[in-house]
């Protein structure tokens, strides 16, 4: 065994076109892995497949080739090992703030009393600053608040593995740093494995450990992997006097607004059992064999 | 000191309480005046027509349905307690029907909105049937059910079954796939997701089908009481018309009124509590 904690090898996932004979290719040749604790965000252009990914890793979609492994298991299907924050909050309308998350909190551990199930959402409510709002509907909750529960309920079950499809995409601006931060709390006390999809470049360099970055779809790929070389705990409002932040995000924006199309063209060419190049902006010379996990705190 | 002090604790006067009071009973003033508006224009109607009835020779044998025979007629029942058994009846019938429409209507409805395939085949049988008056089913009921009652709760149940069925059918696909996704997240089996996201999801559209199901089914019920049994109010109408009884039976048709609109407000209840859709 590899000993990776998530390895994905050889992911592909192709789609019949319509009047055509040949299916279209999203993605091929997808391979990565991912670390217990570690905090990895990909980024990418619209239709290089990123959610296809992501719902193959939450069992919710099948890949036409390749699979996952995870814990020593190949992902066969949805299973309480994996939690997912939907892009939209996906709360349930007809129920409280807190039973939304007791809800999913019964459903992992069946065999818990009521109090405890009681006791543990609210502690995971509390971590987001939802405590005082409980009792509330999610029609009564503004769109952060909504988010928040989420959140909240996707720790609460305590997955092996959380999923993020751009859990902040649907908020503005200044709610979005808001709860950006919360989640970084949030995770820093839990030390979840989190693998999240997003368009954001600050929200990437912010969160992750590492940034996957994929090439433009038809037949996109994982091209690099992307060291996050900035010392934890982080904050948004200092982030930018790290001396790693300005290297990073430029290899990032450099790499979206013009190699993830160059590198599309080139990638027919090369050899489909792709891995991607691992990349440490921060320091350029140093190209270490698998990613150093690098956090304080 | 003294003026932010001032600020802080605002002074209500007399006069000020003295105006909320006047305020509040307003607003319960402004909520009541149509809706006592409508039922005065209504007994109003129905005076003048009773009016008319009993100043013409060729009608004044039907001058008990004005207003002031009725209402003497109806206190009488209420009073001597003769309204409860045939309301009792009535009801008893209704609710029977109504039970059985649910028990297949809403199962079925699940499976219709749920499945596609379901539902194009039932589609033009069912809209076929539903068209069918349930009072024109009487003459089978009667052949097909050993008593009366049996015959008058299924005609009521076949009266009542397509609301509640295209009601549960429309609510079921309208519900957001996304809560379904949510629910294989985390594991839910069928029987989890029917009855932790369907069930909770479409209770409002259950509701309101329940709600139209109800005033067909009073609708249904009096002429189906017509038949060959001898309790509830349908019959109790036909008995006071036998009998020359015309206050009576105008009463009976008060206290019909009154049940079906009790009736139709417990539902709304029912569909407000049950709603988390804003609409």
């Amino acid at each position: 065994m590899t000993g990776h904690f998530l390895q994905i090898e050889n992911l592909a996932r192709r789609f019949p076109q319509p009047g055509s004979k040949e299916p279209t290719t999203v993605f091929e040749g997808v391979n990565f892995s991912i670390e217990k604790g570690e905090f990895v965000c990909i980024i990418g252009h619209s239709g290089c497949g990123k959610s296809t990914i992501l719902n193959v890793l939450a069992g919710l979609d099948y890949p036409s080739d390749g699979h996952v492994i995870m814990d020593g298991k190949v992902i066969e299907g949805p299973s309480r090992d994996q939690g997912v924050i939907f892009q939209n909050h996906s709360l349930l309308p007809w129920l409280s703030t807190l039973h939304n998350v007791t809800f999913a909190v019964r459903a992992r551990w069946p065999s818990w009393s009521r109090a405890k199930i009681r006791e543990h959402s609210v502690r995971y409510l509390e971590m987001v600053g939802l405590g005082e709002v409980l009792s509330r509907k999610p029609a009564q909750l503004s769109g952060g608040m909504r988010q928040r529960v989420g959140i909240a309920r996707a720790f609460a079950i305590e997955p092996k593995l959380l999923l993020m499809d751009e859990p902040f995409g649907a908020l503005d601006a200044l709610t979005r740093g808001v709860i950006q931060e919360e989640l970084l709390k949030i995770w820093a006390r839990t030390h979840q494995t989190v693998f999240m999809i997003t368009h954001d470049v600050d929200e990437s360099v912010l969160l992750a450990d590492r940034v996957l970055l994929m090439t433009n779809g038809p037949n996109a790929r994982v091209a690099e992997s992307v060291i996050v070389d900035i010392p934890r705990p982080r904050e948004r409002a200092t982030l930018h006097e790290q001396p790693g932040y300005y290297p990073v995000r430029n290899h990032l924006v450099e790499f979206l607004v013009r190699r993830a199309k160059t590198l599309a063209s080139a990638a027919r060419d090369t050899d489909p059992r792709h891995t991607p190049r691992t990349v440490n902006p921060v320091k350029p010379d140093n190209f270490p064999p698998r990613p150093a996990l690098v956090r304080s705190g | 000191m003294n003026r932010t002090a001032t600020l802080k604790l605002p002074q209500y006067s007399s006069r000020d309480l003295a105006l909320g009071v006047v305020r509040g009973a307003d607003t319960v003033r402004k909520g009541l005046q149509y809706p006592a508006l409508g039922i005065a224009l209504l007994l109003a109607l129905w005076w003048w027509g009773g009016t008319v009835i009993a100043n013409n020779p060729d009608t004044m044998a039907f001058a008990s349905f004005a207003p002031g025979p009725t209402l003497v007629a109806f206190w009488d029942m209420v009073s001597t307690g003769a309204v409860w058994s045939p309301i009792e009846s009535s009801l008893q019938r209704v609710g029977l029907g109504l039970v059985w429409a649910i028990v297949i209507g809403v199962p079925l409805g699940v499976a219709i909105g749920y499945f596609l395939q379901l539902r194009q085949l039932t589609h033009v049988p069912f809209q076929f049937l539903r068209m069918i008056s349930p009072l024109a089913w009487m003459p089978i009921a009667v052949l097909a059910f050993a008593t009366w009652d049996a015959a008058i709760i299924f005609l009521i149940a076949i009266a009542a079954v397509w609301p509640i069925t295209y009601a549960t059918a429309h609510g079921v696909q309208r519900i957001d796939p996304m809560w379904f996704k949510v629910g294989r997240n985390l594991g839910a089996g069928p029987y989890h997701t029917l009855r932790h996201i369907i069930l909770p999801a479409i209770a409002q559209d259950v509701f309101a089908g329940i709600r139209l199901a109800v005033g067909v089914a009073w609708i249904v019920l009096v002429p189906a009481e017509y038949l060959g049994v001898t309790s509830g109010l349908g019959y109790a109408i036909n008995d006071a018309r036998d009998t020359l009884e015309y206050d009576k039976l105008a009463a009976i048709v008060l206290v019909i009124g009154i049940i079906g609109y009790l009736l139709d407000a417990i539902c709304v209840r029912l569909i407000k509590r049950s709603s988390y859709r804003e609409e």
